[in-house]
């Protein structure tokens, strides 16, 4: 039997076994939003703030910004050979992708901040979790959608840390990145759910 | 397979603080020991309370000493209310299914054997990984906390139907804050678990050493893979269902209360809510969780008797994708919980025709293990005996399910104790036998000493017998009309039933005192047993391959081991034996070459 020498690092795995997980999480939210609505007499379609597709640009700019720092990280870490345990080889004057990736957070947190927004905006309408199943299914979405937000957070500022101590892997930047594109995604899905009226 | 990058991403050095060894450990054999001691405590606790429930089933007005100490209105006078017993029953199942089964033979023994049986040094997260088992364990905690806060833990059942669960301490006592603690310890399980699951995964994908494919894996590494996937996909479903459980309470929303309950004359102020809609988030959980149970098992009672027939099972590729077939089809049946709960016929019978299809499976697995045995030259030691008492309990507790998948034989027995035997047979005690098989088994390579054998066979048919004494009637209770969740038996067609159980009480009195046999050999062979040598069993998987036992540190030494054999390379002739281990260069003659 003719064996492989090499097997991905396990983040790279290790990123679509998360978002599978994830996506069943959501995938149980879905079914419990279409449950509930298509039997409920007191489903009060509520109209979605206009500021939650300003936050969606955001987040798209935020994983644009993120696409561009992994390209030059990529670049970078030509130069730096095996990142983390060598002295920086000839290209290591490439400058580090640093920028990008606070950018990345920045409009992350924007993000994060605009959804707050768009929670304090239903509340003025009176809309509280308790309203009505539709204002219950839109908090309960957009904050599980925020908390995961926040972790990716997390993560891209443990991906700047290393960065700048030089022990960044490719794979756990890769792992990032696809967990902050699949945010979007996900994101995008749960907008049009809350829009649409089932 | 391994790489220097790979190696630095799990490379930790070797603890020296009595924490960093002991307590937030990053070590996976340690953290797989944890598992195990969190399993054998809850173990002990759920036992205790189905002690408690079955002596008040036996003898309904009876005193119970020091009763009152674990309740403050549940037990007036030491002597058990009904919703006392219903919150003691709630709790000995979800302990039982959440704490005992989930995590003994996947956790606990995964998280130790996995890495070593592919050849790694450990996870390849490990901070998940410890951060898993915490989590767990604090979730262990919040459940238990239940028993002391306001009117005590939930009473209704580990399904927690709603309209029930969700109405709040009206709906009796411990249905406030005893449902919000049992859903918040639920929720906090499924991310202790989803972590776990993660590093499960990656490990068995990503992990393996040189030489170690797939089909070179331990039929027990199989078992904790497949599990690892049904439990990614499973917990990830009854987590959000607990969040909306939670806010049904605390933030007033209607998920699941429909308009106009009526409870003591009072409307209660929910509306529109579907109550099937928790049926469903619970049982597209809850059914691969019977197999996130049993499939390890499987997994771990195939490995053992292998090594101790000393010859490979029929076929190792039929048996791996039978467990893989339950794995996916587990998801296809969950229906079949919900045969009475108003359910279209037609969906009743979309739901029936593929839990009948599981059993094509499930007997494939069963034909494979009782056709493997048939003619083999089988050691007869303690892990053997409870790896055929594992087969035997799953067949018993596996035929009545023919029956149950049958809407029409179902709703007759639905909510009986023939479905109380059923599930208790083929998930309870098949799985502890599991557990139970592991532990006689994998001991001696945990803590480099022997248990007793003596020992563990009394405790063996002390537990065989004492199952059977106790489930087994059970099923005639069953058919009986005998109704299952009832604290007394009043009703006048109950009441001949009432001698067998007494006699099941007796029975589990003493099969659960035979237990102590085991945990008095779990400590005396941890400090007295007689010392292991690294392969007392002259088996072939790279756990018996460590350079030292118990594993060091980092498993392997200095240089991960390179595989060279299929798992199980018994009956050939090698200068060791009658075996030749995966790590091991040799070459040997009439080599079983299914991978």
């Amino acid at each position: 039997m003719k064996m492989k020498d090499y097997s991905p690092p396990p983040a790279s795995t290790g990123i679509w076994v998360v978002v599978a997980s994830i996506t069943m999480t959501f995938a149980a939210f879905t079914s419990a939003l279409i449950v509930r609505q298509g039997g409920a007499t007191d489903w009060h379609h509520l109209t979605l703030p206009r500021i939650l597709y300003l936050n969606t640009l955001v987040l798209f700019a935020s994983s644009f910004a993120l696409e561009m720092a992994r390209r030059q990280v990529g670049a970078f870490m030509v130069g730096q050979r095996t990142i983390g345990q060598e002295a920086p080889g000839p290209k290591a004057e490439a400058e580090k992708p640093t920028l990008w990736l606070y950018v990345s957070l920045s409009l992350g947190l924007l993000f994060v901040a605009g959804q707050y927004i768009a929670w304090l905006q239903l509340r003025a309408q009176g809309l509280f979790l308790n309203t009505n199943p539709n204002s219950s299914f839109f908090y309960v979405l957009t904050a599980i959608h925020a908390l995961h937000v926040l972790g990716g957070l997390g993560g891209l500022v443990r991906v700047i840390s290393r960065l700048n101590r030089s022990i960044l892997r490719k794979s756990t930047l890769d792992a990032t990145a696809y967990y902050w594109h699949f945010m979007d995604a996900l994101w995008v899905y749960l907008l049009l759910l809350l829009w649409m009226k089932l | 397979m391994h790489d220097m990058a790979k190696h630095d991403a799990v490379a930790h050095h070797a603890p020296t603080s009595f924490i960093g060894k002991h307590v937030f450990s990053l070590d996976h054999k340690v953290i797989g020991k944890q598992y195990y001691g969190m399993a054998l405590l809850a173990a002990i606790v759920g036992m205790g309370l189905s002690w408690l429930m079955r002596v008040h089933l036996g003898w309904t007005n009876a005193t119970i000493p020091g009763l009152h100490l674990l309740t403050k209105n549940g037990a007036p006078g030491d002597v058990m209310t009904p919703e006392f017993y219903l919150q003691l029953m709630t709790m000995h199942a979800t302990i039982m299914v959440f704490f005992v089964l989930t995590t003994a033979p996947f956790a606990a023994f995964g998280n130790y054997f996995l890495p070593i049986q592919v050849g790694a040094e450990d996870m390849p997260f490990p901070h998940f990984n410890m951060m898993s088992f915490w989590v767990t364990f604090t979730g262990f905690l919040v459940l238990m906390s239940s028993f002391f806060v306001g009117t005590g833990p939930t009473l209704g059942g580990w399904t927690q139907y709603a309209p029930l669960s969700a109405l709040g301490e009206v709906g009796g006592p411990g249905e406030g804050a005893g449902v919000v603690l049992w859903a918040l310890a639920i929720a906090i399980f499924c991310v202790g678990q989803l972590l776990g699951s993660l590093n499960f995964i990656t490990t068995t994908l990503d992990m393996r050493t040189r030489g170690m494919s797939l089909w070179r894996l331990p039929l027990s590494a199989w078992g904790w893979f497949i599990t690892s996937c049904m439990g990614l996909t499973a917990f990830a479903v009854l987590m959000p269902a607990c969040i909306l459980l939670i806010l049904d309470h605390v933030a007033g929303t209607s998920f699941f209360v429909s308009s106009n309950i009526v409870i003591n004359d009072q409307m209660q102020p929910h509306s529109g809510g579907s109550t099937l809609l928790w049926q469903h988030l619970f049982w597209f959980f809850g059914h691969p969780e019977v197999y996130i149970a049993i499939v390890p098992g499987m997994g771990i009672v195939s490995h053992i008797l292998i090594t101790n027939m000393r010859k490979p099972m029929l076929s190792h590729r039929v048996l791996v994708y039978s467990m893989g077939a339950l794995a996916v089809l587990s998801y296809m049946v969950y229906g079949h919980h919900m045969f009475v709960s108003g359910m279209n016929p037609v969906s009743s019978l979309a739901f029936s025709f593929p839990t009948l299809v599981i059993t094509i499976p499930s007997t494939i697995v069963v034909l494979m293990w009782l056709g493997s045995l048939y003619g083999a030259k089988l050691r007869i030691n303690s892990a053997s005996l409870f790896s055929l008492g594992f087969i035997s309990m799953f067949i018993a507790g596996g035929v009545s399910g023919f029956f149950l998948a049958q809407p029409s034989i179902d709703i007759m027995l639905h909510a009986t104790y023939f479905v109380v035997g059923h599930f208790h047979l083929v998930m309870g005690v098949a799985a502890m036998f599991g557990i139970f098989a592991g532990t006689y088994f994998w001991f001696p390579k945990m803590y480099g000493r022997m248990m007793n054998e003596t020992l563990g066979k009394i405790h063996f048919w002390l537990s065989f017998v004492g199952a059977y004494a106790i489930f087994m009637p059970f099923h005639y209770l069953g058919l009986a009309g005998n109704v299952r969740r009832y604290q007394a038996f009043s009703p006048d067609y109950m009441q001949p039933l009432i001698p067998l159980h007494k006699f099941i009480t007796v029975a589990a009195l003493i099969t659960g005192a035979a237990q102590l046999i085991f945990i008095y050999n779990l400590i005396y062979s941890r400090f007295k047993g007689e010392p292991a040598s690294d392969n007392p069993w002259q088996a072939t998987s790279l756990e018996w391959s460590t350079p030292t036992t118990p594993p060091p540190h980092n498993n392997f030494g200095d240089k991960l081991p390179e595989v060279f054999h299929d798992p199980y390379q018994y009956g050939v002739e090698s200068s060791v034996g009658d075996y030749v281990m995966q790590a091991s260069p040799e070459k040997v003659k009439s080599e079983n070459d299914e991978a």
